[in-house]
């Protein structure tokens, strides 16, 4: 049986708002983006672009988005694949493993997201 | 009255013994995708600080951007972000009380499998 100990907000009806929110909030960063690159960008704007604060408040906005939403899919993923009941004892230690192994990667993401915008 | 359900019930969930309705695909395919896009998201960070380090970087993201490789790659990427999208749109539609029936669901699916692949087809066509 996997507890609840590692979700993100303690409680599933958190998680599943966080969810949301943040999956709208990174939707509409990559429409954006998106928006911005079909047309083609040289470096000049696109360096322009990510100088103003107001781009850089998004972005950030949408690291932070990502690293709550990238948590919370991986804790469904692996709470659900990597048990005890489909693997023996070594998919409780797997999963602790794995869940740490990737909020270390989230934290690197964000991290290295914040150097890019203000290093 | 007396309960005939044991604790320790047989569990029948191996998936590999069961054919799936299109919503399981679509499904998993959601899931398969955000872990796709969670590794590739180190690719998209990575094009994010070079292509910001200078006019130099710049020019180096886009020279590598030519390689078959790496046109792969973005497609792969872009392709999961597309139908990782979809498929969360779908849930919000859902979770507004649309289309929770079977056969809401099964639509839902099929409409997401298609837009998605539509999209797809015009990412590659962009990026190529």
């Amino acid at each position: 049986m996997v507890r609840s100990v590692t979700s993100f907000g303690r409680s599933g009806l958190s998680d599943w708002l966080v969810q949301r929110v943040s999956g709208v909030i990174l939707l509409a960063y990559f429409l954006y983006i998106g928006a911005a690159l079909i047309g083609g960008v040289d470096y000049l704007a696109w360096r322009e672009m990510f100088a103003s604060t107001g781009m850089r408040v998004f972005t950030l906005l949408a690291l932070l988005s990502l690293a709550a939403h990238a948590w919370i899919g991986m804790w469904a993923v692996s709470t659900d694949y990597m048990t005890e009941r489909l693997m023996g004892p070594k998919g409780n230690v797997l999963r602790i493993a794995f869940q740490i192994a990737c909020s270390l990667v989230i934290f690197v993401y964000v991290i290295w997201g914040i150097q890019i915008l203000w290093g | 009255m007396v309960s005939n359900v044991k604790d320790n019930r047989p569990v029948n969930l191996d998936i590999g013994t069961m054919r799936l309705p299109i919503t399981a695909w679509a499904s998993i395919t959601h899931r398969a995708t955000g872990v796709a896009l969670f590794v590739g998201m180190a690719v998209l960070l990575w094009l994010l600080d070079r292509s910001l380090s200078g006019a130099e970087g710049f020019a180096s993201v886009q020279q590598c951007l030519d390689s078959f490789i790496a046109k792969l790659i973005i497609w792969g990427v872009v392709s999961a972000l597309i139908y990782h999208s979809l498929a969360g749109i779908k849930h919000l539609v859902m979770d507004f009380g649309v289309g929770e029936t079977m056969e809401g669901g099964v639509l839902g699916a099929r409409i997401v499998i298609a837009a998605s692949a539509v999209l797809i087809l015009i990412a590659g066509a962009w990026i190529w």
